[in-house]
């Protein structure tokens, strides 16, 4: 494939046609082009696609890239659709994650020490929401299960990666252990 | 009856403290503890007044208050850290698990904002690409091992993780043939025993089906049981009465 512009043509259709998200390493083998290539033609095509205002996006989180609608285009898609399902996390479920999310892995009771609150019914929520997994186990007394994001995580919430992350205040000024 | 609701809903303890804390406008680091014990424990007081139903976390942060403000009258504890004299302040490490929980509190609403934006973008299902292949349905080649493992593989892809299969049997006795077979030895014998309906190796499914047969019968009013004494067999017969008007 000689083409640049061909090959964007052809990701753009392979993105489409799975609308799952797709890891480069398969795009990669369909292509038969190299993953650092990829990466930067992939790059290219998401700035492309905002640049000229396009309805559609392209976006990536760890290794995977995905198209989908723009939501700035919220309001008026969602006219299309009777009943709104757009459905946030509870308080309680974005805490715990966002303990998670900075302290990974973690066990239940640090998480539970930091809230203060029990938080069972919040980690249940979040493992059927696919936002976290367990990273195994810890090795001691119990053996506590490890709590970590998913890249379901990094798309839920538009990053790219877990530097993205808001950077933590930081009017903390003791040490943490 | 007059409603009042005035408690605010708080995520926790911890919640209730900071907010406590920004309303009294004062330094997290130097937190008036008699004035915030006073308040958290209205604060409970006024739950149990509303009938709510008091956490044990609120208990145990109501304790912990108590006993930072007991703990403030005594002389303060010093500890020697390398040969330096520092004196500990009982606020401590509540202090530090309030910033921390603030923290983390904060990070969270700040993903609230990704999220809501996120939550507005659309992503279309995966195509169904099988329907661009050609397959040549053989299901004679299939065997149940085959099925099974293909149930097994989704099964896992799923992301459980252990899937037992055990074989389920077909119902062999239905409610329609055992009346009818109830019905039929009743025409030929008249009077028969509920044990006369069973088969020797009889299942619990065969006994249970007959006895609701038994039931619907007697709810037809197309037969009479009698039964001697508990757990004695059931003696059935054909209630001819009706036949007759």
């Amino acid at each position: 494939m000689d083409n640049a512009r061909e090959v964007k043509s052809i990701i753009e259709g392979l993105l489409f046609a799975w609308g799952d998200p797709l890891e480069i390493k398969d795009l990669s083998s369909v292509l038969d082009i190299e993953v650092s290539e990829l990466e930067s033609i992939l790059k290219e095509m998401i700035d492309d696609f905002n640049y000229n205002r396009r309805g559609l996006r392209i976006i990536k989180f760890n290794n995977s890239y995905q198209i989908g609608t723009r939501p700035e285009h919220y309001e008026w898609i969602s006219k299309l659709n009777q009943d709104k399902y757009k459905k946030n996390l509870s308080n309680a479920s974005l805490e715990t994650l966002s303990i998670i999310a900075y302290k990974q892995p973690i066990i239940k009771s640090d998480i539970e020490s930091i809230r203060g609150v029990k938080c069972d019914r919040a980690l249940d929520t979040l493992m059927k929401k696919n936002l976290i997994k367990e990273m195994g186990r810890l090795e001691r007394a119990g053996r506590p299960i490890l709590y970590s994001t998913t890249d379901e995580f990094l798309k839920y919430f538009g990053l790219e990666n877990l530097k993205d992350l808001p950077h933590l205040s930081e009017l903390n000024p003791f040490e943490e252990k | 009856m007059e409603y009042k609701i005035v408690v605010d809903v708080y995520e926790g303890p911890m919640d209730v403290l900071l907010n406590l804390i920004e309303k009294a406008e004062v330094d997290i680091y130097d937190i008036p503890i008699n004035l915030i014990t006073e308040q958290y424990m209205n604060y409970i007081y006024e739950m149990e007044g509303l009938n709510l139903e008091i956490a044990s976390e609120f208990l145990i942060m109501a304790s912990t208050l108590l006993e930072i403000k007991s703990k403030m009258l005594l002389p303060k504890e010093v500890i020697n850290d390398e040969g330096n004299e520092i004196e500990v302040d009982p606020r401590d490490e509540l202090v530090r698990r309030l910033i921390e929980y603030k923290m983390f509190k904060e990070a969270a609403e700040k993903l609230r904002f990704s999220e809501d934006t996120e939550l507005m973008a659309y992503y279309k299902p995966r195509e169904d690409l099988d329907k661009y292949t050609d397959f040549e349905e053989n299901f004679e080649a299939m065997d149940l091992n085959q099925l099974v493992k293909s149930l097994y593989n989704i099964m896992v892809k799923k992301g459980h993780k252990d899937i037992s299969i055990s074989e389920i049997n077909r119902e062999e006795y239905t409610l329609e043939y055992c009346i009818e077979e109830i019905e039929d030895k009743l025409e030929n014998a008249g009077e028969l025993k509920f044990t006369d309906l069973l088969s020797n190796t009889c299942s619990k499914e065969e006994i249970i089906t007959y006895f609701l047969s038994i039931l619907e019968l007697i709810r037809l009013k197309s037969i009479y049981i009698l039964q001697d004494k508990m757990f004695s067999d059931i003696i059935i017969s054909k209630r001819m009465d009706d036949m007759n008007g």
